[in-house]
């Protein structure tokens, strides 16, 4: 137990110590202000201005930002789209015979919208599914491009807090530009000759044939996956070149691979609360914010932890010693499995390291809950930001009734049209979590799906999917056959009501607090950067997500653990 | 403001185009926008990760494959099947028919499914069979369990010794030395605290085949 901790211990170190540094380059950043990538970027950044047509001076008002963001979005899937439906006519390998699911329009439909909303839900297998430059040129590309213009969303939405009597909230053709070339291109280049180093490959050539040590013949899938592993995790994307993700041994070949992943995950959404407060001025109302992501993720990692590090109960005749290895790598053994699974589903990022359906119930409840939560710890990259920011909110507005004040945060008053945008908020996760899940337990295309692993289980992995699509983060509980008309329409709107749906809530209530002035400080205001408002949010976290979820928990992972 | 009071409706059509022009003004930039930074993420990153890969860590870049007398035996980092006595042996594998590198799988059955229940017990009557153990010794769950990928080149140092005196029968060399490739062969947590504690079967068999060949080769 002591080494799994040693470990949980040493990423959260690294994280909160990144986060500070990592916070104030994202804050100089996209403020424009010089870095020491200048001499370099800036003569790319002229030139890609020119040819967009983009005054870098002629900023936009919260509505033109938002269609902008939606309009690259909704170019992107088309086009990728398009280029999954004749992806079969792209030279190179892997070899035709090995591609044995077909790419029918409902699951490239799915895939599209999938990658360009950051989701990376996957109702296929990689290496049996797609071409090496499906990977490169479609998906790699997409990785990169949702998760900037995901980025440039949180940047924009704090400027809302920063700014006063302002009707404009940045330019996103020039915030995904810089997020693109200052944050995400050099990050993702020294992270993948770190995971070349390692042993992830990046190749071009057909499958290997090899003949093992007992005369068989063997064939092992390659490809360029280096290209996708590092950047699918740091635009916390996270959809895998082969079919088990991160557990597969070229994906992620060592314990250093997957650490290396996970920073990539985490280290920029926690730094956006130092950017936060950096921007605003308000630098300790930023970390309170991380300290409230900081608490539930050592709360989830402990429930994880403790479920999966116990023998399995299920297993006991068969005098087993060690946590439950079903589904796990030895190289990860459960400590970092599970840490795996901890930061995945709260940074929005799919790239499991291990079989979460083989998890223990109240294990795999963690990810659950992380995802219905609405990636709010750490979050995904960009959009980590507002979701915290929205519960914050609720937080504050709970406050401002118990002080009998009008609620304001940062100075920004929460009136009654703030109030419903973020209520609105609120309430959109169980509204599409819930209804589609029930949809699916009584439709049988959607019970069609749930073959393998009967009762409460079923009802789990049903609900996990739309958790996922909906937080736009797209982990599997792998045993669900998604890939069917049904699975791939329903968590296709259940992503794209993620992605464009909450960022559109965002924006808006983002403008608003743009246009307004600042209300004083004085005695009788919430104080919203203490380690008591903190705690406020915490309480508010739990009291909401218990309203929204307790009953589908308690039919799914509760009740299953409740069966032995 | 004139026209306005001459025409009303050009006034109206004109305010709309007006509130329009900001939002039109963006399909130029979407469009460019996409095609350029597509070419520059997907095509330009790509090739250059290439290159760094095929020039500072060409073993590594093209699958760090495994030779022995010029032929490709396997991958360092893909398991394989073993199933003769005197070889080490992986994990249970849910990777196609096992060990298809070509169809990565976890079993992704429940704690609590009938079939992973007896797929574990079955397995585990196999090793202790195998292996010469009585029906309550303790078997280290990585020898029983499937891994996530079906591809798992690692097992625990604890399953490997549980292997040893089996492989140096077969083998007919001493315990001793089977340990000692054990242990030479064990790698620990990586930097002391990630992962755990591992040794690649494929290794480990291709150090055996070196140091104490099988009595009858083929």
């Amino acid at each position: 137990m002591i080494a799994r901790w040693l470990e949980y211990a040493l990423f959260l170190a690294i994280v909160v110590g990144l986060a500070r540094p990592a916070g104030l380059y994202l804050a100089r950043v996209f403020a424009g202000e010089r870095t020491w990538l200048d001499p370099v970027l800036r003569p790319v950044e002229h030139g890609l201005h020119r040819l967009l047509g983009v005054r870098p001076e002629a900023e936009m008002s919260a509505g033109v930002y938002f269609f902008s963001f939606v309009l690259f979005g909704v170019l992107g899937t088309l086009v990728l789209f398009a280029l999954l439906m004749i992806q079969l006519a792209l030279p190179g390998g892997p070899a035709d015979h090995y591609l044995s699911t077909p790419m029918t329009p409902d699951l490239a439909l799915n895939t599209a919208i999938s990658f360009a909303t950051t989701t990376t839900w996957q109702a296929y297998a990689g290496e049996s599914t797609l071409r090496y430059l499906t990977q490169t040129i479609g998906l790699v590309s997409q990785n990169f491009l949702a998760g900037g213009a995901g980025l440039a969303v949180g940047i924009a939405f704090i400027r809302g807090f920063a700014r006063e009597k302002s009707a404009t909230i940045g330019n996103f053709w020039v915030d995904l530009v810089r997020a693109l070339l200052w944050v995400l291109l050099p990050i993702a280049l020294v992270g993948a000759v770190i995971l070349m180093w390692q042993g992830v490959p990046m190749n071009l050539t057909p499958y290997t044939q090899a003949h093992t040590l007992e005369g068989q013949t063997q064939v092992i899938a390659q490809g360029p996956v280096a290209a996708l592993e590092l950047i699918k995790n740091l635009g916390t994307n996270g959809g895998g070149f082969f079919n088990v993700n991160a557990a597969h041994p070229y994906e992620n070949p060592t314990p250093l691979t997957g650490f290396v992943a996970l920073l990539a995950i985490a280290v920029l959404p926690a730094s956006m609360t130092i950017a936060f407060g950096e921007m605003t001025g308000r630098r300790r109302a930023g970390w309170v914010l991380l300290g409230v992501m900081v608490a539930m993720f050592v709360a989830g990692l402990w429930v994880c932890d403790l479920a999966e590090a116990a023998p399995p109960a299920h297993l006991a005749a068969a005098h087993v010693v060690g946590g439950d290895m079903e589904g796990k790598e030895v190289r990860f053994g459960v400590g970092d499995s599970v840490l795996t699974a901890v930061v995945t589903s709260n940074g929005a990022t799919g790239s499991y390291s291990s079989m979460h359906d083989s998890f223990e119930p109240l294990g795999v409840m963690v990810p659950l809950v992380n995802m219905m939560l609405g990636e709010i710890i750490f979050g995904g990259l960009g959009t980590g930001i507002y979701g915290v920011i929205m519960i914050t909110l609720v937080a504050v507005f709970l406050g401002g009734l118990m002080i009998g004040r009008t609620p304001a945060y940062l100075g920004k008053k929460v009136t009654v049209a703030e109030t419903k945008l973020v209520a609105v908020y609120m309430l959109l996760t169980p509204l599409v979590v819930m209804g589609l899940g029930a949809v699916a337990l009584v439709a049988k295309e959607g019970l069609a799906g749930l073959g393998t692993n009967a009762g409460p289980h079923g009802l789990t992995e049903a609900i996990f999917a739309y958790a996922s699509s909906m937080a736009n983060n797209g982990q599997t509980m792998a045993s669900l056959n998604a890939n069917s008309l049904f699975w791939n329409a329903t968590t296709g709107v259940a992503m794209l009501v993620g992605r464009f749906g909450m960022a559109g809530l965002a924006l808006v209530l983002a403008g608003r607090f743009a246009a307004q002035g600042r209300q004083a400080v004085t005695s009788g205001s919430l104080p919203d950067d203490t380690v008591a408002f903190g705690l406020l949010v915490i309480g508010t976290v739990i009291i909401v997500g218990a309203l929204n979820f307790f009953p589908a928990l308690a039919l799914g992972p509760v009740f299953e653990a409740l069966q032995r | 403001m004139t026209e306005a009071a001459t025409s009303p409706e050009t006034s109206a059509e004109s305010e709309r185009s007006r509130a329009l022009a900001p939002y039109l003004a963006q399909l130029r930039p979407a469009i460019v926008g996409l095609a350029l930074l597509t070419l520059i993420t997907g095509a330009l990153y790509p090739v250059l990760i290439y290159g760094i890969g095929q020039i500072a860590f060409s073993a590594q870049a093209n699958g760090s494959l495994e030779r022995r007398g010029g032929v490709v035996v396997g991958s360092r980092l893909i398991g394989q099947p073993f199933a003769r006595p005197e070889y080490f042996q992986p994990r249970p594998s849910a990777a196609g028919a096992g060990y298809d590198a070509t169809q990565s799988s976890g079993t992704n059955l429940a704690p609590a499914n009938p079939k992973l229940i007896g797929a574990v017990a079955d397995a585990s009557a196999a090793y202790r069979k195998l292996n010469g153990l009585t029906p309550d010794a303790p078997l280290p769950i990585d020898a029983v369990t499937s891994s996530g990928s079906g591809l798992d080149p690692d097992i625990t140092p604890a399953n490997a010794e549980l292997q040893a005196p089996r492989i140096a029968t077969a083998r007919g060399v001493p315990e001793a030395t089977v340990r000692s490739l054990i242990a030479s062969h064990t790698r620990g947590p990586d930097l002391a605290v990630l992962g755990q504690s591992r040794v690649s079967v494929l290794e480990l068999n291709l150090a055996l085949d070196a140091t104490a060949p099988p009595r009858h080769p083929k």
